[in-house]
């Protein structure tokens, strides 16, 4: 067994600087100098001012935005500093209270819109950070915005085909628009 | 399905089928000391860590050398991440200055990322500092992956080798595992994710506006979020190869940090399964029967195809509550439709059910969807792929050993039927072998229904239970099942950062570790002492397709009679109430 110590004592120490520093540190070497923008979080710039990460969402509760996934996060919704998904079962009462609540709040911001509600707008995203919803909720607020911001229907569609990505490759993925930045572009509107 | 949603599939299916052979011979060259193309450049630096560690590199050990040598790693890797936590306050890299960590808690985590487990108890982002990530879990992801596959490379020797007292040198095998094997692939990987979006660096959390304000629980107005940041992508990288799978962040592969894109996705559910699968091919050319491999192979993706098949049907019929709320769940062009509670947008229902299933196949235990939040019946497959015993695929190493064990197993069985001592792979199974395959059968189970058991009774473990009902006893169940077969992934709202479940989990994952890998060398000390036999008349081949059925029939059967009962009461009672 003592044979065994030395082995099992320097092997670790030796392993613990080759992966555990060499390996991290050349990642970050060449993430910082070809990858700068995604390794240090995606943050977008508006004017030289952070407008937020490209892939982390925000809470949008004005009827004058679009609005993104429910976010279970804590505190505040969107927390991205302590991540967390519901963990609500599908059974769960407690589920159908927020779902009622969101698809009560969406009806109440726009009484005209009789359309199914699309499952993406009512509940909440895995990491409760979801960036994205399905283009079908995008669709389902376009009518609001437009009457709301005093824009056609035509040039909110737009706006959010602009910020819709297919999925990639054409076939990976599912195709999603970005509420951060759609919502950005509505105010860069004039 | 989705006609997108079998391309996606069957893509997945192919490049992972494909690798297979390639990387598997690879590693196989790897294991029999050949020339591997990477020579010049780890070459030297192997033959530094044997000489400044004072290993005899061409010196072989017998099983039991072997595993306390294997023991003896893991114990002094667990008190190094133990000690990590409990000091990190007072350690640099640690921009955020997060606190010196529970004792409860840092036992439960050492023990989890030395195991290959990667339960977490904890949420990365508000715990762990980024030294405790990198010198602690990541290395652990490492060597702990190498310690597996170590372990059945000297099964394989075992079954290879002819009156031999020996059956390999531990300390090679898991330095070549981790130099040849694992860092490379790492490398590669981790780069392709920072491409994607995967953060990878040393700062401070970043603090961006928002567009408007928000408010946060007791009513004061949140203008800013702070955005976790930390040196990812690495770690990354080694979770999802390794069959670790314990995440940067709290959500895990979830977070858009960790897992942005359908890339990204891509590449990290590939990560999964690769090795586990290649392991397979590199069992057959080691054998020097490829067959063999192909067989053990096509056993696992068949039960993993029908099984997946489950999840995407049941995740995509959605919640019958929902509907009748006036809510659309239909897949279509403009949505993935279906359960998107604890789902993102980005991988939809498809990408999240294939990540469930290959995580649970094999021990992974990253997630991309909350579990907690899937169907009944979504839910049931994860957890029982869990409960197989991890050998569909299962951990790197410890998934193929412990499906050569159920294919001893197989031959014992089929051996019965006709009244012929069984043999498999020239090898004759005798009462010993029998009684160590044994244990590799029963000890996860025994942990999962006991751990269970204990907490539904104990007033602390039921305190912690999240959802009402059947649910709840699910959450505890897969609890026990994640942690009694070293898979990691959780039905997250149980609370489970707490003295009871730190420690009954704890322990959990140690048995199971434990109580297989130290069978599983006896096994193939016994078995390298043996003479070989030629094949007769008489003979069972195992490189049929007869086998393939007879090796799922034992897998499927030793897992439904053991756990359809406990079963009967989570997800399939909760079924039945949701669509009543």
């Amino acid at each position: 067994m003592t044979a065994q110590l030395r082995p099992a004592i320097v092997s670790l120490l030796l392993l613990t600087i080759l992966t555990g520093l060499v390996y991290p540190l050349a990642v970050t070497g060449i993430a910082q100098v070809a990858f700068p923008y995604q390794a240090n979080g995606s943050v977008m710039m508006s004017n030289g001012q952070k407008v937020g990460s490209a892939l982390i969402g925000q809470d949008f509760s004005d009827p004058r935005y679009f609005w993104g996934r429910l976010s279970a996060t804590g505190p505040a919704p969107y927390n991205a500093a302590a991540s967390s998904g519901s963990n609500l079962g599908p059974t769960n009462p407690a589920l159908l209270k927020a779902v009622q609540a969101r698809v009560d709040a969406l009806r109440a911001a726009d009484p005209t819109n009789k359309a199914l509600i699309p499952v993406n707008l009512v509940t909440a995203s895995a990491s409760g950070l979801d960036p994205q919803i399905s283009p079908a909720a995008a669709e389902y607020q376009v009518a609001r915005i437009a009457q709301l911001r005093n824009m056609s229907v035509d040039q909110v569609r737009q706006l959010v085909a602009k910020n819709t990505a297919g999925r990639q490759f054409d076939f990976l993925g599912e195709p999603r628009v970005n509420v951060l930045s759609l919502n950005l572009a509505l105010d860069q509107v004039k | 399905m989705t006609s997108n949603g079998f391309l996606q599939l069957a893509f997945y299916l192919v490049v992972l089928i494909a690798l297979a052979k390639p990387l598997g011979s690879y590693m196989a060259r790897v294991y029999e000391g050949q020339s591997t193309g990477l020579d010049r450049v780890l070459g030297p630096l192997e033959r530094l860590i044997y000489r400044l560690s004072g290993v005899q590199a061409k010196t072989e050990m017998n099983w039991k050398v072997y595993s306390v040598a294997m023991l003896l790693f893991n114990f002094i890797g667990l008190l190094v991440v133990y000690l990590l936590q409990r000091l990190q306050g007072g350690l640099p890299l640690n921009p955020q200055h997060l606190p010196n960590i529970s004792a409860d808690s840092s036992f439960n985590t050492a023990v989890s990322f030395a195991t290959n487990t990667n339960w977490q108890g904890y949420g990365g982002e508000t715990t762990m500092s980024y030294l405790t990530q990198m010198v602690g879990l990541s290395v652990q992801n490492f060597v702990s992956a190498a310690a597996g596959m170590a372990t059945l490379v000297a099964l394989i020797r075992g079954l290879t080798r002819r009156s031999a007292q020996t059956i390999g040198n531990f300390w090679v095998d898991m330095v070549r595992s981790t130099l040849y094997i694992l860092l490379p692939l790492s490398l590669i990987l981790a780069l392709v994710l920072v491409s994607q979006g995967v953060v990878q660096t040393f700062s401070a959390y970043q603090e961006v506006p928002l567009v408007t304000a928000t408010q946060d629980a007791n009513g004061n107005a949140v203008t800013t979020q702070v955005l976790a940041l930390g040196p990812a992508a690495s770690q990354v990288a080694i979770k999802q190869l390794g069959t670790n799978g314990g995440g940067f962040f709290n959500v895990n592969s979830a977070h858009p940090f960790e897992n942005p894109t359908p890339l990204s996705n891509f590449v990290e559910l590939l990560a999964i399964l690769l090795i586990p699968a290649a392991l397979c091919y590199t069992f057959g050319k080691m054998v020097g029967d490829t067959r063999q491999g192909w067989a053990v192979l096509a056993a696992m993706t068949l039960i993993w195809v029908v099984l997946l098949g489950a999840v995407v049907w049941a995740e995509q019929s959605g919640n019958p509550a929902l509907t009748k709320l006036g809510i659309d769940q239909v897949a279509s062009v403009q949505q993935p439709g279906g359960n998107m509670e604890g789902k993102e947008t980005r991988f939809g229902i498809v990408n999240s059910a294939i990540w469930a299933a290959a995580t649970t196949a094999a021990s992974n235990g990253s997630v991309n969807a909350m579990h907690d939040s899937f169907t009944p019946l979504g839910g049931f497959v994860p957890m029982w792929l869990i409960q197989l015993g991890e050998v569909v695929f299962g951990g790197v190493g410890s998934g193929l050993y412990g499906m050569l064990v159920f294919a001893i197993i197989a031959v014992f069985v089929a051996g019965l039927m006709v009244g012929r001592t069984p043999e498999y792979l020239g090898k004759k199974i005798e009462a010993y072998e029998m009684k160590m395959a044994s244990l590799v059968i029963l000890v996860p189970p025994a942990i999962v229904l006991l751990g269970t058991a204990l907490a539904v009774i104990e007033p602390a473990g039921k305190a912690t239970i999240y959802n009402p009902g059947a649910h709840g006893f699910s959450e505890v169940l897969y609890a026990f099942s994640s942690a009694g077969n070293n898979n990691g992934s959780a039905f997250a709202g149980l609370g489970a950062n707490n003295p009871f479940y730190n420690l009954s989990l704890g322990f959990a994952m140690l048995f199971a570790r434990y109580w297989l890998a130290i069978p599983t060398l006896a096994l193939a000390g016994s078995l390298a002492r043996k003479k070989l036999v030629p094949a007769g008349p008489g003979t069972l081949p195992t490189h049929t397709p007869l086998f393939v059925a007879l090796l799922i029939g034992v897998v499927i059967l030793v897992g439904a009679l053991t756990f359809i009962p406990a079963l009967a009461l989570g997800p399939i009672v909760e079924h039945l109430q949701m669509i009543q």
